[in-house]
């Protein structure tokens, strides 16, 4: 097995070693701009560390379905980072119309999610629920419009297709209408792993949560792994932008390796200024947000289309 | 310059969802110095030799639809003291999602138009869908918002949609032709100001709706 063979592996466990670090990028740039020092960016890792060592609380009235949610959470992001060509060329896993698989694992987490949020009977959790599943269905029209727009692109149905070598030449043809689907994405990668403006990650208030609310009832190693699970959403949604708006399929495979790493660091920066430069948005502007980017990724897939 | 061209359109069609989608005067006011600021370099980089009459126009362009307009527009806001949108007939998310539909029948619809103008290549191409783009979301806003300024705002960028189809002919329509029509969309503008100070005089809001109770009695 050379290393070209190895690499989609490679990036993978690159990736899957590195995603604690994004969100700890974006937390430490976000207190640099904002004049303060901040945690450091392995802040995750010693949380990581620490959550596994406590025990475990279950509330009373939970049962399965909020069991589940870590192991579950945890599957979809892995299979999802398997399907994304993270090391800029080929995916580990690829199928024709894995497009879809990959929109609907991560529905899937974010189903069992709910699930359990609802399980707890807790009347906060509900709420989180109930908002995560409304913004969710939007983004998700926005997700489709963008990854329609990556095959029409390049006539691919498939991530590795989509992101991969076809899409290094279409930016010789058809630039603007590409990075108008990269912002889009960009915008979905925001309201979709519940940063700043559509969620504030750092907020102590349960009425103005989506995502931490659902998951105040976790504790210990169960806890740890659903955040290292959005912490490896939240890196493969970079990695999949990074790969749409930066083809990289020409370089060697340690290049390759290297832009990955950089990317990671690069978004993780751009997600940083983007919540110290606005405050989250009113509950009922969300919508209008995420038609925002849904309305640029519909206009690249016309401007492809024409 | 023929570079600048593709893009600049495209973040035309942008300014119009900008438009669309915020409820905030100011900005959208703002987002239409944009616009205006863009077609003033888009008329500029259309032509391919660089002539006195297309910088002339470029440069009027520029003054009156970035500069002069907004600061206008400004001051009637200022005067009727009007902040925000309070309730488009049609919603912020809705009039979004029918910018957006417009877009795509525009790109739909313009292939099929008989060409005007001669000499297409690509970016002159994007040119007559952008024109349909903007004239439908300034329809839009003229017809779905319910205060003056809003309403004077979309009757400029449907304005501006008009421009931007005489800038495909823009050999053949003479210099003097477009600056008459900056002209006059200035006047315009102009006495809809007037107008609009007067119509807040008499009812204390320049809501249009009032204007429904206009009768003979």
């Amino acid at each position: 097995m050379t290393f070209e063979q190895a690499s989609p592996l490679v990036a993978l466990l690159l990736t899957l070693v590195l995603a604690p670090l994004v969100p700890g990028v974006a937390t430490r740039t976000r207190a640099f701009l904002t004049g303060r020092r901040g945690s450091p960016v392995w802040q995750l890792y010693s949380d990581l560390w620490k959550l596994s060592r406590r025990g475990i609380v279950y509330a009373r009235v939970t049962t399965t379905p909020f069991r589940l949610v870590p192991i579950v959470a945890l599957a979809a992001a892995v299979v999802a980072a398997l399907l994304v060509p993270l090391d800029g060329r080929t995916s580990v896993f690829a199928f024709a119309g894995d497009v879809v698989a990959f929109a609907y694992t991560l529905a899937l987490a974010r189903f069992v999610l709910v699930l359990g949020a609802l399980d707890t009977g807790s009347s906060f959790e509900g709420m989180g629920a109930s908002r995560e599943v409304t913004f969710a269905t939007l983004v998700e029209f926005a997700l489709f419009l963008g990854l329609a727009a990556l095959s029409v692109a390049t006539r691919q149905l498939s991530l590795s297709g989509v992101a991969g070598e076809p899409l290094a030449d279409r930016w010789m043809t058809a630039a603007p209408a590409l990075v108008m689907v990269a912002a889009g994405l960009f915008v979905l990668l925001l309201a979709e792993c519940s940063r700043s403006p559509v969620d504030d990650p750092t907020t102590h208030l349960e009425l103005t949560m989506i995502h931490e609310v659902m998951i105040l009832d976790h504790s210990g190693p169960d806890l740890g792994v659903i955040l290292y699970a959005s912490a490896v959403k939240l890196s493969v949604l970079s990695a999949l932008l990074a790969r749409v708006a930066w083809p990289v399929a020409h370089l060697e495979p340690a290049a390759r390796l290297g832009t990955l790493a950089a990317s990671l660091v690069l978004v993780g920066v751009l997600v940083g200024v983007v919540e110290a430069s606005m405050a989250r948005l009113k509950l009922p502007k969300v919508p209008l947000y995420i038609a925002g980017g849904a309305a640029l990724s519909g206009l690249g897939l016309v401007l492809l289309l024409r | 310059m023929r570079a600048l061209i593709e893009p600049i359109l495209l973040a035309v069609v942008l300014t119009n969802f900008a438009v669309l989608g915020i409820s905030r005067v100011t900005a959208c006011v703002r987002m239409l110095a944009v616009q205006g600021a863009l077609l003033g370099v888009l008329s500029i980089a259309v032509e391919r030799p660089l002539s006195v009459h297309s910088v002339a126009l470029g440069t009027g362009t520029v003054i009156v639809k970035a500069l002069v307009l907004p600061w206008f527009l400004r001051w009637a806001m200022r005067e009727t003291s009007v902040r925000r949108e309070v309730e488009p007939v049609i919603g912020y998310m809705g009039s979004l999602l029918l910018g957006a539909v417009a877009a795509g029948l525009s790109f739909g619809v313009a292939n099929r138009l008989p060409a005007v103008g001669s000499g297409q290549d690509a970016p002159v191409g994007l040119l007559v869908p952008v024109a349909l783009v903007t004239l439908l979301c300034g329809l839009l806003v003229l017809i779905t918002r319910s205060k003056a300024v809003t309403q004077v705002v979309g009757y400029l960028m449907l304005e501006n949609g008009v421009y931007l189809f005489g800038l495909t002919l823009v050999e053949r329509i003479s210099f003097l032709v477009e600056v008459g029509v900056l002209l006059d969309v200035f006047v315009a503008v102009f006495i809809m100001g007037i107008v609009v100070f007067h119509i807040n005089r008499e009812f204390d809001s320049i809501s249009a709706e009032n204007l429904v109770e206009l009768r003979e009695s």
